[in-house]
């Protein structure tokens, strides 16, 4: 890790206003809209007397690292080998590979302040208890992460342009969200689709943060689907991935 | 011993040979040239030296270190301008000068050499807005503000105006003066003539000539040219039988021959013997650009 080249990613991510208001405020903004519906805000049998609102915290949460992982991660990096910084880079004593971490460091920090953002939105906005078991919830919230950016690192690899990385980005963003539960939360889901969605890294995820949130620790199921999930897909990017 | 070593140096893209068997020295604190057509493999070939290609075969040693085994400590001692290469759109210029002074143990102050490059105007426009040439002279920059042994220049003046073009000849004329060593690879035979101690003229993979730029004009078959517009014509056969003569072509009346000093003499006994004024008399030197041209046309050939 090289402190000037974390501090001037930093930098230039505060410079982008579109991967700004993704992000940090788009996942909370949803939460604010689907808030406002007062239909959400009833307790549901279905949903083991918790609220709509109460399940859309987490999804939001997981949002906010899908969007920075999927779509902006590779975006920035494919970019970054495409117009020759990397290859710039590569002939000065720092390597590259810093250029790699601090990107991953920006992007995962961002997506976690997202997702406290939507927590403390949660919280004071419509009364949504936070996580009653917040150790759980961090220990499930740092794999979520790690897997969103090892996933956005794998597309980096795959793309040459930043047009293929979009494409391949929006992808695997769409049914990311669905896994998720950004349509539907996946406690509504019906069983077998449940138990499939849990097998995924960001259903796992969800499962893992939503056990947390009710104060239990997470299932060693689910967090083991997500470090699985982190190590084959970090192999694959390592595997695949080109300087230039 | 010699900052830079390339000996055999082979590099093919899919089956073709772009770098074949290049072979030249560079010693301390000398400017060597790199000129050739385009696709000669001059780019490769310092690709090569800066650790960003692997050769297929051949040696490459800078201050004695392998640039691909060893590339960490080539690094700390060479600096690079890339001829594509491009920084992060909304870096500042002032930004990027303090990044890369943060890569080295030991760097210049990056004022003055921002100063010289007439960039203090621009520190606080982002890296996406500035024109080529100011590019090319953040890129110049920011191969020296490492304060290398080695710089490798590909392109160094390309996109800038003349006077820019003049300010950083002078730059890397200081440069040298403090003993870092030179590699340039360019197309402009003037500023070839002006900085390079020795130049090495490469066409299709291959060394065609590898001589100081006095040292090309000279050997290059037309290294003296006369131009004159004879009062009568003159006799075609006495003028092909000139003795050293490499060319000769008339345009609407005006002879130019290109040859020796022997040729000049045969050309003035000639025109005394015939009786023939010679119009508008020119004995000038051939410049780099004719000997250039003599050089790659005959590798061609």
């Amino acid at each position: 890790m090289n402190t000037a080249v974390l501090r001037t990613e930093v930098r230039l991510f505060r410079r982008e206003p579109g991967a700004l208001f993704w992000i940090l405020l788009f996942p909370t903004l949803l939460l604010v809209i689907l808030g406002s519906i007062p239909s959400f805000r009833n307790h549901e049998a279905d949903l083991g007397g918790l609220r709509t609102i109460d399940v859309y915290v987490p999804v939001a949460v997981l949002l906010g690292l899908i969007v920075g992982g999927l779509q902006s991660m590779p975006q920035t990096l494919t970019g970054y080998r495409e117009r020759g910084i990397l290859r710039r880079m590569s002939t000065t004593p720092v390597r590259p590979t810093a250029l790699l971490t601090a990107q991953m460091t920006v992007y995962g920090g961002a997506a976690l302040a997202s997702a406290l953002l939507a927590l403390l939105v949660g919280r004071f906005a419509f009364a949504v208890r936070l996580p009653e078991q917040p150790a759980g919830y961090l220990l499930a919230l740092v794999p979520a992460v790690l897997v969103a950016l090892a996933l956005g690192a794998v597309i980096s690899a795959l793309s040459r342009t930043t047009k293929i990385a979009g494409a391949i980005g929006s992808a695997v963003f769409f049914p990311s969200m669905f896994c998720a539960g950004v349509w539907a939360p996946v406690q509504t889901m019906p069983d077998v689709l449940a138990r499939i969605v849990g097998y995924t890294p960001f259903g796992a995820a969800a499962e893992a943060l939503n056990r947390a949130a009710a104060g239990d620790w997470p299932g060693w199921t689910h967090l083991g689907v997500l470090v699985v999930w982190t190590v084959l897909l970090t192999a694959a990017a390592s595997r695949w991935f080109r300087w230039e | 011993m010699s900052v830079i070593e390339v000996s055999e140096l082979r590099k093919s893209y899919g089956g073709r040979a772009v770098v074949d068997g290049v072979s030249f020295a560079v010693e301390e604190g000398e400017i060597f040239g790199i000129l050739g057509p385009n696709g000669a493999g001059k780019t490769t070939t310092v690709e090569c030296v800066e650790g960003l290609r692997i050769p297929d075969a051949g040696r490459v040693r800078v201050t004695g270190l392998d640039p691909v085994a060893d590339h960490a400590r080539v690094a700390r001692v060479l600096g690079a301008q890339l001829q594509e290469s491009e920084l992060q759109a909304k870096l500042t210029v002032r930004e990027a000068l303090e990044l890369y002074t943060a890569f080295h143990d030991k760097p210049l102050d990056w004022r003055p050499l921002a100063e010289r490059l007439g960039l203090t105007q621009k520190l606080t426009t982002r890296f996406g807005k500035l024109s080529g040439g100011q590019k090319q002279r953040l890129f110049i920059a920011l191969a020296l503000v490492g304060n290398p042994r080695v710089v490798v220049l590909d392109e160094l003046t390309t996109g800038l105006d003349p006077r820019a073009r003049r300010d950083t000849w002078e730059l890397i004329e200081d440069i040298r003066a403090n003993g870092v060593t030179v590699l340039l690879v360019t197309h402009f035979m003037e500023e070839a003539q002006r900085l390079c101690d020795r130049i090495a003229v490469i066409d299709k993979g291959r060394i065609a000539a590898l001589d100081t730029p006095a040292g090309l004009i000279h050997r290059s078959a037309g290294a003296t040219v006369i131009s004159f517009t004879p009062s009568a014509p003159l006799d075609a056969h006495d003028l092909n039988t000139l003795p050293g003569l490499a060319s000769i072509e008339d345009r609407d009346g005006r002879l130019t021959l290109s040859g020796t000093d022997e040729t000049v003499n045969a050309v003035i006994t000639l025109l005394a013997r015939r009786h023939v004024t010679a119009h508008q008399l020119r004995v000038v030197d051939a410049t780099l650009d004719d000997a250039f041209l003599d050089l790659t046309q005959e590798a061609t050939a």
